[in-house]
């Protein structure tokens, strides 16, 4: 006998395993347009030389070593202060009203759109410090931008290592700051790295904050300092859709952006995702 | 000596700590000083509820209703798409999936939330919009519809990442005690563990919210950039975040035109912080139900 | 008889914010004698016992009051160095636990916090540890393997040899075979009596049996009060307070 109950029951799995379909399938035609359109672009020459011709010829180097200074200056000054600030609230905060504040200020800024960041940037560092359009200001602004998630995720990291690792090292005469150096950090240390890989992929493929801090549609050659104009992959794909003089052939080189940019980004996120689950396996929590 | 380095170091890591803090009293003043000029020379109601935006006319006009309500529609009609798909897709990781499948696709799905904006924005512009231009003949593809399609998309991995976690949180106790009751698994699913998970899958959803109205380079580039109020959902629009993306580059530093872009920005600030402390507020309330603590 | 005052507590209050867990307690612990603390859960022992190395100076809001004196100095004096008490009195905790490193360097961490340099000398003080806390012919082959991957009986005795390390002067051992198997307790209860001979030692035990085998002095604690203590004889023979005979009887705890 069939029960009413039964029927829903059919009918709801049903409908849930829509739902995954539906979105494993439009995600999987993303990355399908992106992979076979974007695959016939990319070549040696694609990859390490300039643009030519009024980008019509020609590779996106500039724009991926642009790309690259880009994310290295966000990390540089995103990770000591990101992780200075999670040691602090896990460490050495009192439980006052002032910390609680830092603590929603940093929940908060991780909510502020990228656009916002952008907008900052400009105002600061581009115009107020004279830093210019600039990888410098561009570096600080996605640094800004990624400095909430570097510390939410070292500060779950920190407070995961047992609360018996640090007394342990107290009872054996060590000081607060040896504890926290010798055995906190070291035991954190797989977490953060996690936190920080997947925040690098995300500043990576973000466009809006360097839309006016930084990037540029065309440099000649390669940046020679901080202050320089960069090219960088995902402004480049914008640029190329927007300001295109001609839009059959560099479609097919934004395709072909798309598809460095997307093999980037996804490749950290992968890199940080895998060696979160095998610490997860290792520790078997 | 030793006391002087163990001083030295909470001092260091204080400094560093209320740096950070900066950052955010520092974009709210920024926000604050480069708008002050056009909150100062015009009624707020105006600003805000105003139906013109005519930035570069002379005298120029800085309504923004059309930039809000375009903000707002794009953003319902993608969650439109990714609550129902991103939740479900939770639910299924959760309720249906093996073990082995579920160790594959929730990392899978994580990493699809990675996908950088910029594609979406340029997957959206070449593909979606003329696939949809065509299909429902009409005179453009880029509009709000198509917006929300492609922000939805790109919110829906999202949404099911952070609603798995919470439904995942809900104790097992809970549901053996319904199953052991005689329920079958989808009435235990649907009236103990997603009731259970309510206020949690309401954050994921509220994040997802933020994280919809604050997306640039998607709506940039597919909504269609009209700075009108639209007629219809298949109308170009021009939400608040391309607005600022696409007109910043012109506007003269110092300008009514760039004091009205921070404006922009400041308003769009002000939202997605009465979104955040929502989402805390009812995630605090998630984590003393459950009893999770902090 | 010979029995030197090692750490002596007078009229010891303790509160957690606005709960008090110890009242009025005053005790004499003698040096290189080993002194059991026993009561029911929540009785106050530990807590007691993380006082005499300061460890509860890591609970927000805890606070003490009256004063407890090692070798005539107050060691919740301002002035005092709470990183060398520490040094002075060891501690082995509830569950071992072992840093997430070798068994080597497990050992090696407090002389390397303590500024040693001298590999040789880390070698030799390893090493002696480790055959003092009875484990070296278990772990010698394996001195660079990962503690974890010891069994629990064997991460606690490593635990102990850390200890030993830093040659402390006291050692606190708070439940340390509360989760431990029968036989490896034996081996802990052992180590103790072999080190009672070098070290004063404080044990807080919920097992009275235990605390009958390798104790000389025993205090009953009861609800945060010192109820009764003396020889660990005469304690379990013949118990002077009314309320020690029923714990020890079992009829409550």
């Amino acid at each position: 006998m069939i029960h009413r109950s039964d029927i829903s029951q059919a009918i709801g799995f049903l409908l849930l395993g829509a739902c995954i379909a539906f979105a494993l399938f439009f995600l999987g035609t993303i990355l399908y347009f992106i992979l076979v359109r974007g695959a016939p672009a990319i070549s040696w020459e694609f990859l390490t030389s300039e643009p030519r011709r009024a980008m019509t010829q020609g590779g996106v180097a500039p724009a991926i070593v642009g790309t690259f200074y880009l994310t290295v200056g966000a990390v540089f000054f995103s990770l000591p202060l990101g992780l200075a600030c999670a040691i602090y609230l896990c460490e050495y905060s009192p439980k006052t009203v002032l910390v609680n504040i830092i603590r929603l200020s940093i929940n908060n800024l991780a909510g502020v759109p990228s656009i916002v960041f952008g907008l900052f940037g400009f105002a600061v560092f581009v115009k107020a410090f004279g830093f210019g359009v600039s990888i410098l200001s561009g570096s600080l602004t996605l640094g800004i931008m990624a400095l909430p998630g570097i510390i939410s995720a070292s500060q779950e990291a920190i407070l995961a290592v047992p609360q018996s690792h640090k007394e342990a090292s107290l009872a054996l005469g060590a000081t607060h700051w040896q504890t926290i150096a010798k055995v906190i950090l070291p035991s954190a240390f797989p977490g953060i790295l996690t936190g920080v890989i997947l925040n690098i992929g995300r500043v990576a493929g973000e466009t809006a904050p360097i839309l006016f801090t930084a990037a540029t549609f065309y440099t000649r050659g390669y940046p020679d300092s901080v202050f320089s104009e960069v090219m960088a992959l995902p402004y480049h794909i914008y640029a190329l859709m927007t300001e295109g003089t001609r839009p059959e052939i560099q479609t097919q080189i934004a395709y072909g952006c798309s598809l460095i940019l997307l093999g980037l980004v996804l490749a950290i996120s992968a890199l940080a995702i895998i060696l979160r689950e095998r610490q997860r396996r290792i520790h078997g929590s | 000596m030793r006391h002087f380095k163990e001083t030295l170091y909470r001092w260091v890591f204080t400094i560093l700590a209320f740096a950070s803090l900066l950052f955010l009293v520092g974009i709210i003043l920024t926000l604050f000083r480069e708008s002050y000029p056009l909150l100062a020379g015009h009624n707020l109601h105006d600003i805000v509820f105003g139906r013109f935006w005519y930035p570069t006319y002379d005298p120029p006009e800085f309504g923004m209703f059309p930039l809000i309500i375009a903000s707002f529609v794009v953003t319902f009609g993608a969650m439109a798409v990714s609550v129902p798909i991103g939740v479900g897709t939770a639910l299924f990781l959760n309720e249906l999936a093996s073990e082995s499948q579920r160790a594959v696709l929730k990392p899978v799905i994580e990493i699809l939330a990675g996908i950088p904006s910029i594609v979406y924005g340029f997957f959206g512009m070449i593909i979606v919009a003329p696939f949809i231009q065509n299909l429902l003949d009409i005179p453009t593809g880029l509009n709000a519809f198509t917006a929300s399609l492609v922000l939805g998309i790109m919110a829906t991995p999202t949404v099911a990442s952070l609603a798995e976690d919470a439904v995942s949180f809900v104790p097992r106790s809970y549901r053996e005690a319904s199953l052991a009751l005689g329920a079958n698994r989808w009435q235990t699913l649907i009236r103990v563990v997603v009731p259970a998970a309510g206020s949690g899958i309401s954050t994921a959803i509220i994040l997802g919210i933020g994280r919809a109205v604050g997306e640039t380079m998607t709506v940039l580039m597919v909504a269609g950039g009209a700075a009108a109020i639209p007629a219809s959902l298949f109308d170009p629009v021009r939400p608040m975040t391309a607005t600022i993306a696409a007109e910043m580059g012109e506007a003269v530093m110092g300008s009514a035109h760039y004091h009205a872009l921070f404006a922009v920005g400041l308003i769009l600030f002000l939202i997605t912080l009465v979104i955040n402390i929502f989402a805390e507020i009812i995630s605090r309330r998630f984590r003393l139900k459950l009893g999770l603590g902090r | 008889m010979d029995r030197d005052v090692k750490i002596s507590a007078r009229n010891v209050n303790f509160y957690y914010g606005k709960t008090q867990a110890l009242k009025d307690i005053s005790i004499d612990i003698f040096q290189k004698k080993v002194t059991a603390l026993i009561g029911p859960s929540g009785c106050g022992k530990s807590t007691f016992i993380r006082l005499l190395n300061r460890m509860n100076d890591l609970i927000p809001g805890a606070r003490v009051e009256g004063r407890i004196l090692m070798d005539g100095a107050d060691i919740n004096h301002p002035k005092t160095d709470v990183v060398s008490l520490r040094r002075k009195v060891g501690m082995v905790f509830q569950n071992p636990n072992p840093f997430p490193k070798s068994i080597f360097d497990n050992l090696a961490y407090g002389l390397r916090i303590g500024g040693v340099r001298d590999r040789g000398f880390i070698e030799r003080k390893v090493v002696d540890s480790l055959k003092k806390a009875a484990l070296y012919e278990d772990v010698k082959d394996r001195l660079h393997d990962s503690a974890l991957m010891l069994s629990g009986g064997q991460q606690q005795r490593l635990c102990i040899a850390r200890c030993l390390v830093v040659e402390p002067e006291v050692i606190l051992f708070d439940e340390p075979a509360a989760s431990l198997d029968p036989i490896s307790t034996r081996k802990i209860e052992e180590l103790v009596l072999e080190l009672k001979e070098e070290y004063t030692i404080v044990i807080v035990t919920h097992n009275m049996q235990q605390a009958a085998r390798v104790s000389d002095y025993t205090a009953f604690m009861y609800l945060g009060r010192l109820i009764e203590y003396g020889d660990t004889e005469r304690i379990f023979t013949v118990p002077r307070e009314k309320m020690t005979e029923e714990y020890l009887s079992g009829r409550f705890g």
